[in-house]
């Protein structure tokens, strides 16, 4: 019904421009080619004279209306040290494009009706004027020159590359269909290599964990930046072009598949001020952004006003699939010490997602901050142990003691925790404890508090060769008798299967 | 046929050709019945420069309307990404995806390859073989004397490429992964990679090969161009006597026949990356789950090529509308083009610097910032020939006695379009302003403005001052009036906000800007633009039905020089048949431009100087 319906209008819109046509014509028939065309210039003169003028007005009341989107002005002011020179070239650009446009347009309209055609009245043979040609080259060649050397100037400045000897904070953006990855140097300062073939699931970017500069990498949801802080951002892409693009910073960059690029710059407002910007008021109370001062959920008077919930946003500014328009990840720009906190609280990638998994090149040994970490943990608990009064919280389980499978043999690892033990008991000379073995249900029962008991032994022997005296530790084996877990599932197995340490006299 | 009963009093520049004129003996080779013998050879595989013009002409409206619509659906769901598109599910389908709820929304993938379609088409089709097809065929042998093109057969084959090129193109269109979606530029690896992008499968590939064919249409049509130009002149018809037609379409020909067998290498290339395993284009990638063995190859290599052709292929669009348009603008205001021979070298200064330009596409795509300087300094100096240019057609203007006909309207509408859209160019030729205005609506609004509308306005003056060439009759005056004030400012309606947006930073090809709260703010603009846009398409149905409309009922012509132009396809018989002159072909006498010369009106190119008459130029 309703493509009937259109179709009809389409045929009936048809038929009325026909006969519009048929019509004019036949006037100009009864009145006369001439005539006809005389009353068209003065008409169509007028119009353009009418056009040029709504036209100027429309655009320079609209470039008013629409002043607080346009670079350098209202609240759309650079967030960077770079960015104004570019808003200052954008500008100088406008003023002196405006003039031109405003110029030519009023000499073209205002020409046009001018010189509308009248019977009887004759053009002016003027084929050319080469004065008039050498003004009017010079005068754009040197408007040129002085915008070249402005942008030029400004453009090497802006894309330089940051010298060795510069104090910068690297960070990394990796663009990939539909979102932005985003790695930090962690302690080291320092970004790991990568490798597209080591890309999978667990490892987005490739990272190549025998490089001990990753392990320290982290990959937060948010690009925050200290202010006034110089920043490189690598730019790299995984699968197709990408672009690195933070609108608020004049901060634009392809991120190319097997080409990484840059862009260095330093965020010279945080958040916190430009929101404070958004929201300025006037002299007289008003809001001078009054976009700015609605509210985020209309229906919702108790919601936050826009200013207060800015953000600024990193986005794709090069066409790379469906999800193109998407990319979007939050910018916050916060004081140093900020910043810092937050970089403390940062976990690095490959401790909490790669560290002792497959992928894992170092499981066999173990990084000066876990030593220390286990260190601490294991004291902690130890001095929860003494200072309680239940018998049951005086026994702690050696969590980082393993053997090597079915054997008494203690793997490698094991001795950081024992070695903390030892140190333990130097601090506590009287200390006495027991050591014991557990296992887990399956297998001989027999064969397993042999084995129990053999583990447990081995840990005294362990001990006792860092200078423990033997007097002091007693050692059992429960075998699979003393269950701390269902053994029903693998992970119950797992806890059932252990050393214990229970401390008899303090 | 009716027209010829009427047969007009023989007219001062035809006694002049039986004169002056020079006798080929074409006619006693009886050419015209060899090949113009019955409706096949005369309507569809005509070898005649002028029937080809029109089937060029007419299907380059063809893919205009197509490209329009689709720039209609497009802007439907920027300016009304909420409302229901259900409608259009009968015409397209699948890509109406429909919620729960009923509603139907435009589906990512398809409005990527609707935006990519849109430019292809309209660049390349409608712009380039619409534009420069029609006009190069029919004015050059019409005005520089010549009975037709040096190769006729060529000529044919140039519009039978072009039209499987659309063929294919067409085809694509209704693949069930889609249409290559991956924008008008086609980047790589996102072009190479079916894996990335559904568009991106048998699309492409249709998409690569429509775009050779196409190439080896301009490839043959331009070779005959340059030919035609450089070698069939008439007696008298010396370089510096040529309307300024022939020389943009010539040097457009040069530039075509230079810069597109750079585009196909750069084609061939991604083909072998698509098909054959190469790494031109591609090296580290990791997409669909796997990474892939191609390393070493650089994406930013394509676009050297394609831009290459890309930023000259500009000028291919706009040179042929500024010829057109100091043609029309010199006739309807009946005085000299201002500086003609400026004009000749402004157009042979942006022909080179085009070729010079073409990384200002790429600022921002890792290119090395110290080769942009090279790029910045050649790029903005195209603005002092593009300047002398514009200077000259408010010189031509002034002090005329301007007929104000639909031609001559949008010639004007053209000078103020390329006004606006050039000085936009000198932001974004600038890397420094460029860094924040790439790939934003501000670039949208600066090439729309400059080489779509100002193109389409070049187009629209050709078609309205020579349709009573193609046919015999004239276009309806009125309804072509009420059709350029409505798409000046419509189009200024629907470009002209772009730049606000473009400033607050929007992006260009985004499918919805409420994802960010920075684009997002933006939606009355963007329903105003979508809303202008449908205004601006109704106009174009008014151009449609009155060019249709009046091929078979338009006013008759009855006289041979409606307008009182000088140039010598106004010579010829109201309906030209093949050879273009009954008799001899005229020989010229004096340049192209005398408009009210020692106080006559015009005098056309046949009339010999008079006693004491020096040629003015």
């Amino acid at each position: 019904m309703t493509v009937l319906l259109a179709i009809l209008c389409i045929i009936l819109l048809t038929v009325i421009v026909v006969q519009i046509g048929r019509v004019t014509e036949l006037a100009a028939k009864i009145r006369g080619e001439e005539e006809i065309q005389e009353g068209a210039n003065r008409r169509h003169g007028a119009l353009s004279l009418l056009f040029m003028i709504v036209f100027l007005l429309g655009t320079i009341i609209s470039a008013g209306y629409y002043k607080n989107s346009m670079l350098w002005y209202g609240p759309n002011h650079a967030a960077s040290a770079h960015g104004g020179s570019l808003d200052y070239m954008f500008n100088v650009t406008l003023f002196f494009t405006g003039i031109v446009f405003v110029i030519t347009h009023i000499l073209l309209f205002y020409f046009a009706w001018k010189y509308r055609g009248e019977k009887g009245r004759k053009a002016n043979f003027m084929p050319h004027d080469n004065r008039l040609e050498v003004v009017w080259t010079a005068i754009p060649a040197v408007v040129m020159t002085f915008l070249v050397v402005g942008g030029l100037d400004a453009w090497n400045e802006v894309m330089a590359d940051v010298s060795p000897d510069e104090e910068t904070l690297e960070v990394e953006a990796t663009g990939f269909q539909f979102a932005w990855a985003l790695r930090y140097p962690g302690e080291d300062g320092l970004l790991g290599t990568k490798n597209y073939q080591l890309i999978n699931a667990i490892n987005p970017l490739g990272q190549d964990w025998t490089d001990k500069k990753n392990l320290d990498d982290f990959q937060p949801s948010e690009l925050v930046l200290p202010v006034n802080k110089q920043v490189r951002v690598r730019i790299t892409a995984r699968d197709v072009l990408h672009n690195f693009y933070l609108p608020h910073f004049r901060v634009k960059m392809d991120a190319v598949p097997g080409l990484p690029t840059y862009f260095v710059f330093t965020p010279t407002t945080t958040t916190e001020e430009y929101r404070k910007q958004l929201g300025a008021l006037k002299a007289d109370g008003t809001p001078k952004y009054p976009e700015w001062h609605e509210l985020t959920d209309p229906n919702d008077p108790e919601s936050p006003k826009r200013y207060e919930n800015f953000n600024f946003e990193l986005a794709c500014a090069e066409l790379c699939g469906s999800g193109h328009y998407a990319m979007r990840r939050i910018v916050r720009i916060v004081p140093q010490a900020e910043y810092d906190a937050w970089v403390g609280q940062q976990q690095s990638y490959y401790m909490s997602s790669i560290r002792n998994g497959e992928e894992d090149p170092w499981k066999d040994i173990l990084f000066d901050s876990e030593i220390k970490e286990r260190a601490a943990e294991f004291n902690d608990r130890v001095s929860k142990a003494l200072s309680s009064g239940n018998a049951a919280d005086k026994v702690l389980t050696l969590d980082h003691v393993s053997y090597e499978p079915g054997s008494a043999e203690l793997t490698p690892l094991s001795r950081y925790q024992l070695d903390n033990l030892v140190s333990v008991m130097n601090n506590y000379p009287n200390m006495v404890v027991e050591l014991s073995g557990h296992t887990d249900n399956t297998g001989d029962p027999e064969s397993n508090m042999e084995l129990s008991k053999q583990r447990a032994g081995k840990v005294s022997e362990y001990l006792a060769s860092k200078g423990v005296a033997a007097n002091r530790m007693s050692v059992v084996g429960y075998g699979q008798t003393r269950p701390i877990e269902s053994n029903d599932t693998p992970e119950g197995q797992e806890k059932n299967r252990r050393t214990e340490l229970r401390i008899i006299t303090q | 046929m009716a027209n010829t009963a009427i047969k007009p009093v023989v007219t001062e520049e035809e006694l002049l050709i039986e004169e002056y004129g020079y006798d080929d003996h074409f006619h006693e080779h009886h050419h015209g019945d060899k090949y113009q013998s019955n409706f096949i050879t005369t309507y569809i595989f005509s070898q005649d420069h002028k029937i080809i013009a029109k089937q060029f002409l007419i299907t380059g409206m063809f893919w205009a309307i197509i490209g329009a619509l689709m720039s209609l659906v497009f802007r439907l769901q920027l300016g009304f990404p909420e409302e229901n598109m259900a409608w259009l599910r009968p015409v397209l389908g699948k890509w109406i995806t429909i919620n729960d709820a009923g509603m139907g929304s435009l589906a990512p993938e398809f409005y990527y390859a609707l935006v990519t379609m849109h430019g292809t088409i309209l660049v390349f089709f409608v712009l380039t073989a619409g534009l420069s097809g029609t006009f190069s065929n029919l004015l050059i042998p019409l005005q520089i004397g010549a009975r037709d093109m040096a190769s006729p057969f060529l000529n044919m084959l140039s519009y039978w490429f072009f039209f499987l090129a659309g063929m294919i193109m067409f085809f694509s269109l209704f693949l069930s992964t889609g249409p290559f979606a991956g924008g008008w530029t086609a980047y790589p690896p996102l072009s190479a990679l079916p894996q990335a992008s559904s568009g991106s499968g048998a699309g492409m590939t249709l998409w690569i090969l429509s775009l050779v064919f196409f190439v080896v249409s301009v490839l043959l049509g331009g070779i005959n161009y340059i030919t035609t130009v450089l070698n069939l002149r008439t007696k008298g018809m010396t370089m510096w006597r040529l309307p300024l037609t022939i020389w943009a379409f010539f040097v457009t020909a040069i530039l075509g026949l230079l810069s597109f067998p750079v585009l196909v290498s750069g084609f061939l290339l991604l083909m072998f990356d698509r098909s054959m395993g190469t790494s031109f284009y591609l090296s580290e990638i990791f997409t669909g789950g796997q990474a892939l063995d191609n390393v070493g190859g650089s994406p930013i290599l394509y676009q050297h090529l394609f831009w290459f052709l890309g930023h000259p292929e500009v000028y291919i669009i706009i040179l042929p509308a500024m010829g057109l348009v100091s043609e029309v603008l010199s006739v309807h205001s009946r005085k000299p083009i201002f500086g003609y021979k400026a004009m000749v070298y402004s157009i042979l200064a942006i022909g080179f610097l085009s070729f010079i330009v073409w990384a200002h596409h790429m600022f921002m795509s890792g290119v090395n910032p110290f080769i942009s300087n090279f790029f910045v300094i050649f790029t903005l100096i195209i603005a002092v020939p593009s300047a002398v240019k514009v200077f000259n057609w408010i010189a031509t203007v002034y002090g005329g006695n301007i007929r104000f006909t639909a031609a001559s309207l949008f010639a004007i509408g053209f000078v103020s379009m390329f006004i606006s859209g050039g000085l936009t160019g000198i932001f974004l030729g600038n890397s420094a302003i460029d860094i924040q205005l790439h790939d934003t609506y501000f670039v949208v609004a600066h090439f729309h403005i400059v080489m779509g509308v100002a193109a389409f306005f070049g187009m629209f003056a050709g078609i309205y001052n020579w349709f009573p060439k193609m046919f015999g009759r004239f276009m309806n005056e009125t309804l072509g009036k009420l059709h350029f004030w409505g798409t000046m400012i419509g189009a200024y309606a629907v470009f002209w906000p772009m730049h606000y947006l473009g400033m607050a930073g929007v992006p260009r090809r985004y499918y919805r800007f409420d994802s960010f709260e920075a684009f997002g703010q933006f939606s009355a603009m963007n329903q105003f633009i979508t809303i202008a846009a449908i205004i601006t398409f109704a106009f174009q149905v008014i151009f449609v039905v009155n060019f249709f409309y009046s091929i078979w009922k338009g006013k008759k012509m009855t006289t041979l020089n409606p307008w009182g132009a000088t140039t010598l396809e106004w010579t010829t018989p109201i309906n030209p048949g093949h050879g273009n002159w009954p008799g001899k072909i005229p020989t010229v006498q004096r340049w192209a431009y005398d408009y009210g010369k020692d106080g006559k009106e015009f005098i056309s190119q046949v009339k010999p100087l008079e006693e004491g008459e020096s040629e003015t130029h």
